[in-house]
């Protein structure tokens, strides 16, 4: 088989994984070698479905042994199969690198013959860019779950991130599809990894020289919608891999029917992409403006609002904490304004040092008012002629998608409500939690 | 200062001679109408003045900005000076006059239209910078690595830093074709130097085998039922897509489904 079908068949078999980033590890270029790393990340394309590509995501290999039913590599499942060569893979890396294709590789594979054999593939692949190539760049490796500690440990000394994928959120929702798996052997290298990642960090400390282990931390990817979860667990469990075991980034996959099975949504099912989106808005609130998950759903309200996101939804169960004043309010505080993001909120703390801020001084420091408007006072006054009608609110808080979703044109996607005829009404009172 | 409506300051291009511009409109107490490169056409109803260049009070004006403003205000006024935006000399000049009276905090006053209009320009170059790191396509040519760009702003000199350092001992070259500017690197050292035209070599049957390898695994990498073209261009604004090569047609390469790649040996 040649190259190019290799690689289509291992690409395609790879893009279920979501993640894709290069960010965490800051490294300067080598001489002798070839290869950098940029702390912020870098994205060298975009998809026609507009994720980022960064890394070359690949399989090594997707001849499983394994039968997970949700998965399209499983045994049972008729597709072709492909392996590559240690050395054309990293070849093939090294070359798509030069070009300034891709930051690095993100490499997985199947299970070929046992979790052992497969890593000890993989790290060829990663000896071979790391010591012969000197590769300086990214390196993404995953955690086969089963394999040798040793395996492992080794791995996370060649790679910047590791990962291992939870993909299902609950023991119910593993055992049902994918029965090769149990949650003990995810999280068993989910901790070992987190362990070695800590042991690195201190030892760095003491020894300017010690091998660095995983820089760029752990992530792994949940699956959404091909389970009855609620956002709540989701989120819940998130938020628990954060604080438990220090993960960089949880990454969220709607579900995207690939296989007919018993166990799953029907093939028909779109996937729930609204769901995914809102999921990530709360992951990025939970890491970077300082909520808890606590304070985004609860058992009462365990999903997030189709029609506006979760910070939104936030405020406007807390209308008692707005508004706020722009030249007095803390950073935290500015932070959960509906509107205002860490780079406004930042500029704001910036501006208002050099005399007080009016609605005009916003605009120019490229704050967007559209939802602001609503919860924000400048020297103790709204923004003029601000309406605070219901319908004004409507159109200022719900993005255009929003909008139409409440017009009917896409109205079948939502299963909030039972009578098709979905009122403005009814949107106010969803917005307002009364519902 | 006093407005002077009637007179044109015309200088070099070059960011020393723009100093040379501001320490003239100081020594003078004079603020003028416009100041122009010296080979753009112009009409010239006005008086025009000769700016000439001279490293001296080039120096006194950097220093001056960096001891009566501060440092972050030099390197801000130097990448203002890189963006692109109308008059972004006269926007300069006016933003060291507001700064020589009002010290380091002038970088703070960001509602103040004569440091807001900076602002968003050196946001634009940053962003634009930023985009091209990762959209930049080199093609390889026997070991030496090419590639064009067309940006609205000069920003190789914000390339420089990460590209030598993505490859320490490799000879590479990115044609600015806007600004007719173009980054030389060789084996650890580089310049920028002006360029009238460049036409690279034609690809040989490697390069065009990996473009296509390329394009092929942008392609599979996309999930079907997720398409989001309005995504995909907010991220990849549409003005870039002539220099990616995975949104280029791929020519016809016979010999591609037959046997595998040859290794070749790394420069």
């Amino acid at each position: 088989m040649n190259i190019m079908d290799k690689l289509t068949i291992l690409a395609a078999s790879a893009k279920y994984d979501v993640a894709c980033t290069s960010s965490g590890v800051e490294r300067k270029g080598q001489k002798g070698g070839i290869g950098n790393a940029s702390s912020a990340g870098i994205c060298h394309s975009f998809t026609a479905d507009g994720r980022c590509i960064t890394l070359l995501k690949v399989l090594l290999s997707n001849s499983c042994v394994y039968n997970c039913c949700y998965c399209v590599n499983r045994r049972s499942n008729d597709i072709r199969r492909a392996t590559f060569e240690p050395r054309e893979l990293a070849e093939l890396t090294i070359q798509f690198y030069r070009r300034n294709y891709i930051e690095g590789l993100f490499l997985s594979s199947a299970v070929i013959r046992n979790p052992d054999y497969t890593c000890e593939q993989m790290i060829k692949v990663l000896e071979i860019l790391r010591n012969e190539y000197r590769f300086g760049g990214y390196i993404h490796a995953k955690a086969i779950p089963g394999a040798d500690e040793q395996l492992i440990r080794k791995i996370g000394l060649l790679a910047d991130r590791m990962s291992v994928n939870i993909e299902l959120p609950t023991q119910k929702s593993l055992q049902l599809l994918a029965p090769d798996k149990t949650k003990e052997s995810i999280l068993k290298p989910m901790a070992l990894i987190s362990q070695s990642i800590a042991e690195s960090r201190s030892e760095l400390v003491r020894y300017k020289n010690a091998p660095s282990f995983a820089p760029a931390g752990q992530s792994t990817q949940l699956i959404v919608g091909a389970t009855p979860e609620t956002d709540y667990q989701i989120l819940n469990l998130a938020s628990a891999l954060y604080k438990k075991y220090g993960l960089k980034r949880v990454f969220y996959s709607a579900y995207m029917p690939v296989v007919e099975h018993n166990n799953l949504p029907s093939l028909t099912t779109k996937p729930p992409l609204l769901r995914e989106h809102r999921l990530y808005q709360a992951d990025w609130l939970l890491r970077f403006y300082k909520f808890d998950a606590s304070e985004l759903l609860d058992e009462k309200n365990p999903n997030f609002n189709p029609y506006v996101d979760p910070k939104c939804s936030w405020a406007l169960a807390h209308l008692d904490c707005f508004p706020v004043e722009v030249n007095t309010a803390s950073y935290e505080m500015l932070l959960r304004v509906p509107g205002i993001g860490v780079r406004s909120a930042q500029r704001i703390i910036r501006a208002r040092k050099t005399g007080p801020l009016d609605f005009d001084g916003l605009k120019k420091l490229g704050v967007v008012l559209k939802r602001a408007q609503y919860f924000i006072l400048c020297r103790g006054k709204a923004v003029p002629g601000l309406k605070m009608s219901h319908e004004s609110i409507l159109r200022g808080l719900l993005s255009d998608r929003s909008m139409r979703l409440m017009d009917g044109e896409m109205g079948e996607q939502l299963s909030l409500f039972d009578d098709t005829h979905v009122t403005r009404e009814d949107v106010l009172k969803c917005l307002t939690g009364q519902i | 200062m006093f407005d002077r409506p009637d007179l044109i300051y015309r200088y070099d291009g070059g960011f020393e001679g723009l100093m040379c511009c501001v320490y003239e409109s100081f020594y003078k107490r004079e603020i003028p109408l416009k100041i122009i490169v010296r080979d753009e056409a112009q009409e010239s109803l006005f008086e025009v003045r000769e700016i000439a260049t001279d490293i001296k009070k080039a120096t006194r004006v950097k220093g001056a900005i960096k001891e009566k403003i501060s440092g972050e205000a030099l390197k801000f006024v130097y990448r203002a000076f890189l963006a692109d935006l109308e008059d972004k000399e006269l926007c300069i000049l006016r933003f060291l006059i507001l700064g020589f009276k009002c010290g380091a905090k002038v970088l703070r006053m960001l509602t103040d239209d004569r440091v807001a209009v900076l602002y968003k320009a050196v946001r634009h170059l940053n962003n634009e910078a930023e985009l091209l790191r990762g959209f930049i396509r080199f093609s390889d040519f026997g070991g030496g690595l090419f590639a064009t760009i067309e940006p609205k702003n000069r920003v190789l000199p914000l390339l420089k830093h990460h590209f030598m350092s993505r490859y320490p001992d490799g000879c590479f070259i990115i044609y600015d074709k806007t600004h007719c500017l173009a980054l030389v690197a060789y084996k650890g050292s580089c310049r920028i130097v002006q360029v009238e035209d460049f036409m690279p070599p034609s690809p040989d049957t490697d390069e065009l085998q990996y473009r296509a390898m390329w394009k092929r695994f942008y392609e599979t990498i996309a999930v079907e039922g997720r398409e989001n073209p309005k995504c995909r261009m907010s991220h990849m604004p549409k003005r870039y897509w002539a220099h990616l090569t995975e949104m280029q047609p791929i020519p016809d390469i016979g010999g591609l489904t037959g046997g595998s790649l040859r290794p070749i040996a790394e420069g």
